[in-house]
């Protein structure tokens, strides 16, 4: 025991702010009578690759403004690195991919890139971002000539040039064909295994379930719920029923422990936390259902769940419910 | 994990050097607007073209005492000044900030006025350009012949005269949509340009309109330049300067308030 306190102090017992890379305290902002984030509170970790996932209007994009210093917070306090998120010190140490719409088209891809590092005290080379963005046949080509997923890995290569400590990524593969997407989750793996921290926003799921150590749902300016993936999954404890039969969807809605039912084409699916009483009833209504498959509810259900008002008030009845049986 | 990002550590971060940072902006909103020919082509051509049309073809003539190829330079110089800074500076603000491209920058640790740094000079050059175009021409087909001294003077009046209207062109950004800047930036430029003397000559110009040129700046630049050749109208130099101070603090009042109504609607 004692050759173990001889080792010094655990790492767990450094104070917790030290792992901070941003943080907000009880932000609150407004546009004028809309109140866009309220008492937010929020850290992202060194390290972490934090995904920000809501609907539109949830308050995501203002966040990333909040923490780019493009906006400042109504109320509260909010920092990034230690300090202010607006002064270009900050800025050397973060870079920013942001839905943008035209960037300066007679310029080069390479020009680009030499502009946007010469803004950095310790860029990478040109040569080396273009290859992580996989851009290094297009160096020469005019930014205006360049397809629309070649256009967006030019704003990565901008926002990954200063080989920044924190990056911002604002729906970073919207036009990227399957194979580029994966390409480019490559390079952020890669960005993360560096020792970058990364904050994502998306609305692809998906890609949310691939990169993220932590999501955090956005609705209506609060976050309403944040978990590793596996966490938010399990959160709406729901499976899937996938199947062809002849009974009406209406018909299927009401049957009970049936939460949603959605057509497919031919096929029908069925959330429900209560697949075997689902299954039984099915059975016996249709003899002849076929095509069946029974899955865990993705991220994409859980999502929807938490986002929706009746869910969450299902969501609490029910955790209401389970702790009274304890 | 353990070298990961040092978050609190206070770093002295070494800073770009910001000359470094703004001859670079410059160089490349210099590249970007010579290749977009709707902009470096007209900037020259335009001035170029009308001197050809009204200074060569009409024949040899005088405006007042003065050859009209000597006097057309000053003039259609002005003119050539005044469109390049506009439209160097307006329309080229308007879309960044219209389409998002300005927060992007705001975002990196570019020095906000690298930005305008920028403009400003690659908006100068475009001057620079237009002008020796102009006196290029004159010297090789309108046969003007003025003292080496002069050509100086006149060359740098127009350029340095061109500043007021980066202020002015900045100003107009602030408030123009991407799409509607051309044709904001036009209803200004082209009554101002004729008014102001530039075209019919502001001696041939109505008495109304020549009441109103006063509070024009490119009247008082045009006659800044035409009282280098000789051709003015007589009042003194020190008067137009001040006028153009004016209305250069005018205009960077304006873009100020344009600034600060971005800065709200943002955040």
């Amino acid at each position: 025991m004692s050759t173990v306190a001889a080792l010094g102090p655990l790492r767990s017992q450094a104070p917790q702010k030290q792992n901070f890379v941003a943080q907000f305290e009880r932000v609150d902002k407004n546009y004028g009578p809309v109140r866009a984030l309220a008492d937010f509170n929020f850290e992202v970790r060194a390290g972490e690759l934090v995904s920000l996932l809501g609907p539109n209007g949830a308050g995501k994009t203002t966040v990333i403004k909040l923490l780019l210093g493009l906006a400042k917070p109504s109320a509260g306090h909010l920092s990034v690195f230690g300090g202010d998120p607006a002064s270009t010190d900050t800025h050397t140490r973060v870079g920013a991919m942001l839905q943008v719409g035209r960037v300066p088209e007679t310029l080069r891809v390479g020009e680009h890139v030499d502009l946007f590092s010469t803004y950095y005290p310790n860029p990478l080379s040109i040569a080396e971002t273009l290859a992580i963005a996989g851009l290094e046949q297009l160096r020469e080509r005019k930014f205006g000539d360049l397809s629309g997923g070649q256009k967006q890995r030019v704003l990565f290569a901008l926002a990954v040039c200063g080989n920044p400590d924190l990056l911002f990524l604002d729906e970073p593969t919207v036009g990227l064909d399957v194979e580029a997407r994966h390409l480019l989750w490559q390079e952020i793996r890669n960005l993360l295994q560096r020792g970058k921290t990364v904050v994502l926003t998306t609305h692809y799921l998906e890609e949310a379930d691939a990169l993220a150590d932590r999501i955090v749902v956005i609705n209506k300016g609060s976050i309403i719920a944040e978990g590793t993936p596996a966490e938010i999954k399990s959160r709406t404890a729901g499976k899937k029923i996938r199947c062809v039969t002849q009974l009406e969807v209406s018909a299927v809605r009401n049957l009970p422990e049936v939460l949603d039912v959605q057509r497919d084409r031919d096929a029908t699916i069925i959330h429900t936390s209560q697949p075997e009483h689902v299954l039984r009833q099915l059975f016996q209504l249709d003899l002849e259902v076929s095509e069946l498959e029974v899955s865990s509810a993705g991220l994409e259900e859980a999502f929807l769940a938490l986002t929706s008002d009746s869910a969450d008030a299902e969501i609490s009845s029910r955790n209401r419910k389970s702790l009274s049986a304890h | 994990m353990a070298t990961s990002s040092t978050v609190m550590a206070p770093l002295s971060l070494r800073r770009p050097n910001l000359i470094t940072i703004c001859a670079k902006e410059a160089k490349y909103e210099f590249l970007k607007n010579l290749r977009y020919p709707m902009y470096s082509v007209s900037t020259v051509v335009f001035p170029l073209m009308f001197y050809v049309l009204f200074g060569l073809v009409m024949g040899k003539q005088m405006i007042g005492h003065v050859p009209t190829t000597v006097y057309l330079i000053p003039s259609y110089g002005t003119f050539g000044v005044m469109g390049a800074s506009l439209f160097g500076t307006a329309a080229g603000l308007a879309s960044d900030r219209g389409l998002g491209w300005l927060q992007v920058k705001r975002a990196s640790p570019m020095p906000a006025f690298a930005y305008f740094v920028a403009k400003i000079v690659m908006s100068l050059i475009f001057c620079t350009i237009v002008v020796l175009a102009l006196l290029a021409m004159g010297y090789a087909f309108g046969g003007v012949h003025l003292p080496a001294m002069i050509t100086a003077k006149l060359a740098l009046t127009l350029v340095a005269g061109s500043l007021p209207f980066c202020a002015m062109g900045l100003a107009m950004g602030y408030f123009a949509t991407p799409n509607a800047a051309p044709a904001f930036i036009n209803l200004f430029y082209l009554p101002m340009s004729f008014c102001s003397g530039l075209w019919l000559p502001f001696m041939f110009l109505p008495h109304f309109i020549q009441r109103i040129a006063v509070v024009l700046p490119s009247y008082h630049l045009s006659q800044l330049a035409l009282d280098v050749v000789g051709a003015g109208q007589g009042h003194p130099a020190s008067e137009h300067w001040q006028a153009l101070a004016g209305f250069t603090l005018i205009c960077m009042g304006i873009a100020w308030a344009g600034h600060q109504r971005d800065q709200k609607a943002n955040g």
